[in-house]
């Protein structure tokens, strides 16, 4: 069908960066400020799901915005790949405002408007990123999307949040020169365009040596995606305060990692083109790897956020495999993985800030006992974890099969052993939290010595003594969510199918 | 009448003023600025009109004193030099009123009149090198910025400059005297000394062992004047100790002509044939430029000081200056010409701000700007903003001319300098993103200033110092946003240089 012109996906980035102006400048208010983010999460959102349904019908929407120089623009198309992305970062963008007011004020930290001005500028970028049209727009948002998130790592300004925070930025903007722009570069030089098409913009003459030296540089250039040996940034990225964790190394920052590469794949190289080139089952492997070996370390990590943030990479190397498969039901599971493992991540990381917030724990070890202190947060937290490992009714489950039946398809049969034993890796390394919780007695007070001057007296303790609802309300919504999805998967599917049916020139069974 | 004398009053207005400065000095100290601003006003306003002329009729051909070329003076505007005179007479004009405040700080009373002639003087000669046909009148041209720029340095406060000045002095004489040489050889076997009637006259001698000595000399003497690694060592003393406005002047606009010399007698007096055939001056400009790129930004990492760091980076821009040349082909050398704007644009902000930095708080050190971005918040978005074009970021004017460079690179079949450029820009990213995050994030500690209480309050430059660094910053974006207009100028230059390749 033929592409509608719209300015909606020019309004939808620049809603949360005006928001991001009128946050900054609100600083003596801070009720005003928080306004205008939750005002801006709405609004954005409601601009989101407006595009969805003519993109459901087939259409694809055309934004063009300016001409930096000839050949390299800016430019705005939206298809069934960006909207389910950007409607998943800016449905979670609420829920996390909500959360984050709740947690920067139960802490009272410092410097909040700069913390909620880049969070917004962060969100614009993503919607960037998932409306871009052509690989520069991807590339200038991908870069905003890394200095802006800077400030928010480094958010504490101790020498440990720097040290993290250099450590991110020295992997992702390194790599970002050094690999991606390098592979934009020789793509342009090959194929003269860098607009997204499907089915990939390189013509026929160009060897398949060249076109895989330019695969391997935009693997290695798209850092945020994770996939190892360019993974130990999200770990350091950690030092965040946790609503940062939720959602930028959850949600946008690692999903724009894995969605430039899911464009990149279908729509630069193009699925005949790699298959032609056999760049697809190596990715793969490189991809099942990392998703074996980030189990393993989650395994060895006591601290909550340590083991989310390697649960993540795994997680993430999932879509890539995904991606990578190329076969029909592959790509629907990664593209469902993008949406799914979203809310089933954002659970979890809501879980850890909520209970740092309540008993300021942030090592496992420490966690006996807290599902009777917290059933709400415990409660979610398990939610997530199940959907994380993959068992129905969880939303995670549907992700999974689809990719398992993609190794199918692409006969990789040792991939799907892959599957098979990262889940088990994933129940053991989730499990024992959620049996902490509930199943052991709660520690005696003179273990918590990581608690100065929280009261907690064992009266106390007994009784239930969640965060603020703020902050239980939206991760026991986004508990709900996973669930939800698994029994109307149809909210998921019918974009995944129109990607991959795209991706395939429509040769969708 | 002034749209037909145009080409000349460019040079005469800053030049005649000159000569008035000090006597309006006589009278009132303070007027001496006004004459040089409005001289550099007009200057500027001149050369843009030029360029719009150039852009709409094509080339200007002005004999001066109407004699008819070759025998006579010519000057000519075309498309190349027409965009390189707007970049210095619009640097020009900022600095001047950049300089009102800096000067009176950096500079003993007394001698402020002479600075303002000097400096006039120094403009005027970048402008008359630029401008002219005739490649003796450039080396007039080239003798007169020179002298006037080891006056400039020397004009600083410090005694350091004094010997820095020196320096340069010596090995800037070196170089002007290998090109008198060099000229001096082209006119004894041709008999001329336009440039265009060179080009023509020479082919037929390109074997002579003349032609090529002169060539050796030209080489030389220019790559000592633009400061090419590894002839750069005069440049990051005379840089760091300069008073800031005099700095920034010269990191934007003196070795960018010194480029715009190379590229003249590379492309316009010779031609690319020879370059490329019979002297192979490309592939060992090539090999130093990539040298220039990278061991630039290396030392830059190392410096302590912030005005050597931003001389050190000046040594590895300048290499990508020269490196588009010496890639022949027009999108290299598209980047190349329009890294000459952009490159004034980022260093002009950068030298403008350490000098607003140095005027608020003598700080000169990169340790001293910890937890300055509360203290001057917009001097330093001003040099985060240049900090990052350096660094090539998309949507300002550094990843423009980087994009090009590595594009020309790619199209020439020399895809290992697109490594260099990158790595060079990672370099880049390193030293500035140490300073922004300092800027930001650090803690400031008490010694560098009067007391702790104000180093948190909000202090800025002066607004006559603050605007053209302010300016001048936006425009880095400006141009990297939309930079069709100056990419179209770069292009039409790279074109009459190599005439299609």
């Amino acid at each position: 069908m033929e592409p509608l012109q719209s300015a909606i996906p020019l309004y939808v980035v620049s809603v949360s960066l005006a928001a991001s102006l009128l946050i900054a400048c609100s600083r003596k208010a801070p009720n005003l400020r928080e306004f205008w983010t939750v005002g801006a999460a709405c609004l954005k959102f409601v601009l989101v799901l407006s595009l969805i349904p003519p993109i459901v019908r087939g259409h694809i929407i055309e934004c063009p915005l300016f001409t930096v120089l000839p050949g390299l623009a800016m430019h705005f198309r939206v298809d069934a790949l960006g909207i389910g992305f950007a409607a998943t970062a800016s449905l979670l963008w609420i829920l996390t405002s909500f959360y984050s007011i709740s947690y920067m004020r139960s802490l009272r930290e410092h410097a909040q408007t700069r913390y909620f001005t880049c969070f917004a500028i962060a969100l614009s970028a993503a919607t960037g990123v998932a409306f871009s049209g052509n690989l520069f727009t991807t590339f200038v948002f991908y870069e905003i999307i890394t200095l802006c998130t800077f400030p928010l790592v480094a958010h504490k300004e101790s020498a440990e949040a720097l040290r993290g925070a250099r450590r991110y930025i020295v992997y992702l903007l390194g790599t970002s020169i050094a690999f991606q722009l390098f592979a934009i570069l020789l793509a342009y030089h090959a194929a003269g365009t860098l607009d997204f098409r499907n089915g990939g913009i390189f013509p026929a003459s160009v060897s398949a040596a060249y076109l895989a030296i330019v695969f391997m540089l935009f693997v290695a250039g798209i850092a945020k995606a994770a996939v190892m040996p360019f993974h130990s940034w999200l770990p350091a990225a950690m030092v965040a305060p946790t609503p940062v964790s939720a959602l930028l190394h959850a949600v946008a920052v690692v999903k724009t990692g894995v969605f430039v590469i899911f464009k990149v794949i279908l729509q630069i190289f193009g699925v005949d083109t790699l298959m032609r080139i056999g760049a697809g089952i190596p990715l793969a492997y490189v991809a099942s790897f990392t998703i074996l070996a980030a189990s393993v370390i989650a395994l060895r990590k006591d601290n909550l956020k340590a083991r989310l943030a390697y649960s993540t990479v795994s997680q993430l190397s999932y879509i890539v495999l995904g991606a990578a498969l190329l076969s029909p039901s592959s790509i629907i599971g990664g593209f469902a993985q993008i949406i799914l493992h979203a809310f089933g991540k954002i659970t979890l990381f809501f879980a850890a800030g909520a209970i740092y917030v309540a008993t300021h724990r942030t090592e496992i070890s420490q966690l006996d006992g807290v599902g009777r202190q917290m059933p709400f947060t415990m409660g979610a937290f398990a939610v997530g974890a199940f959907s994380m490992i993959g068992i129905p009714p969880f939303g995670g489950f549907l992700s999974k099969w689809y990719i398992a039946i993609g190794t199918l398809e692409a006969s990789a049969l040792p991939i799907l052993l892959v599957i098979a034993l990262s889940t088990i890796l994933n129940a053991c390394y989730f499990m024992p939290i959620v049996y902490r919780a509930f199943f052991r007695s709660p520690l005696p007070e003179t273990d918590s010595h990581h608690t100065p001057g929280h009261d907690s007296s064992p009266s106390v303790r007994r009784r239930i003594h969640e965060a603020p609802a703020l902050m239980v309300i939206p991760l026991v919504l986004t508990a709900l969510a996973t669930v939800v999805f698994f029994f109307m998967p149809s909210l998921v599917l019918d974009l995944a199918k129109i990607v991959s049916a795209d991706a395939l020139g429509g040769r969708l069974r | 009448m002034i749209k037909e004398h145009a080409p000349v009053l460019v040079i005469l207005v800053p030049l005649l003023s000159a000569v008035l400065v000090p006597l309006v000095g006589m009278l009132r100290n303070r007027f001496c600025w006004h004459v040089a601003f409005a001289a550099t006003h007009v200057s500027f306003l001149l050369s843009g009109l030029l360029l719009f002329r150039v852009q709409t009729n094509g080339k200007i051909s002005y004999r001066l004193g109407g004699w008819e070329p070759p025998w006579g003076i010519e000057y000519v505007i075309d498309e190349l030099n027409s965009f390189v005179l707007v970049t210095i007479a619009f640097i020009g004009f900022l600095a001047t009123l950049y300089a009102r405040k800096s000067v009176v700080a950096e500079i003993e009373p007394v001698r402020i009149p002479a600075f303002y002639s000097i400096f006039l003087l120094f403009l005027a000669g970048l402008l008359g090198i630029v401008i002219t046909g005739d490649i003796f009148n450039l080396y007039v041209f080239l003798e007169i910025s020179s002298l006037a720029g080891y006056a400039l340095i020397a004009a600083s406060r410090k005694r350091e400059a004094l010997l820095a000045s020196y320096n340069y002095l010596i090995l800037g004489t070196i170089a002007a005297t290998f090109i008198l040489i060099g000229i001096g050889y082209l006119y004894m076997v041709t008999g001329s000394l336009n440039m265009a009637d060179l080009r023509e006259r020479l082919p037929a001698l390109y074997h002579s062992k003349v032609v090529l000595t002169a060539f050796a000399f030209f080489s030389v003497g220019i790559s000592l004047k633009l400061a090419l690694f590894p002839l750069h060592v005069w440049l990051p003393n005379a840089y760091t100790y300069a008073p800031s406005v005099v700095s920034a002047v010269m990191a934007a606009t003196a070795t960018k002509v010194g480029a715009y010399v190379l590229f003249r007698i590379m492309f316009t007096v010779f031609r690319v044939e020879f370059d490329l055939e019979v002297v192979s001056i490309t592939s060992i400009l090539l090999v130093l430029s990539s040298a220039a790129i990278i061991l630039g930004s290396v030392l830059a990492i190392a410096q302590t000081n912030i005005k050597r760091m931003l001389a050190y980076s000046s040594v590895g821009q300048i290499g990508y200056i020269v490196l588009g040349a010496s890639i022949v082909n027009e999108t290299a050398m598209t980047g190349s010409l329009v890294h000459i704007l952009n490159h004034a644009l980022m260093k002009g902000t950068l030298f403008f701000i350490a000098g607003c930095v140095l005027y608020r708080t003598g700080i000169e050190d990169i340790a001293g700007l910890r937890g300055m971005g509360r203290r001057m918040p917009f001097s330093m978005a001003a040099f985060t903003v240049a900090g990052l074009s350096m660094a090539g970021v998309p949507l300002t004017v550094g990843f423009v001319s980087k994009w090009y460079l590595a594009l020309g690179a790619l199209r020439a079949d020399l895809w290992y300098l697109v490594p260099v450029i990158l790595v060079s820009s990672l370099l880049t990213a390193v030293y500035f993103g140490r300073i922004i995050e300092s800027i930001y994030f650090g803690r400031a500690e008490d010694g560098h200033s009067s007391g702790s209480l104000s180093r948190e309050r909000m202090h800025e430059a002066p607004t006559g110092m603050l605007v053209p660094a302010l300016l001048l910053a936006v425009l880095c974006l400006v141009f990297g946003i939309s930079a069709s207009t100056t990419v179209g100028y770069a292009e039409a230059a790279a074109r009459l240089l190599l005439g299609g390749r």
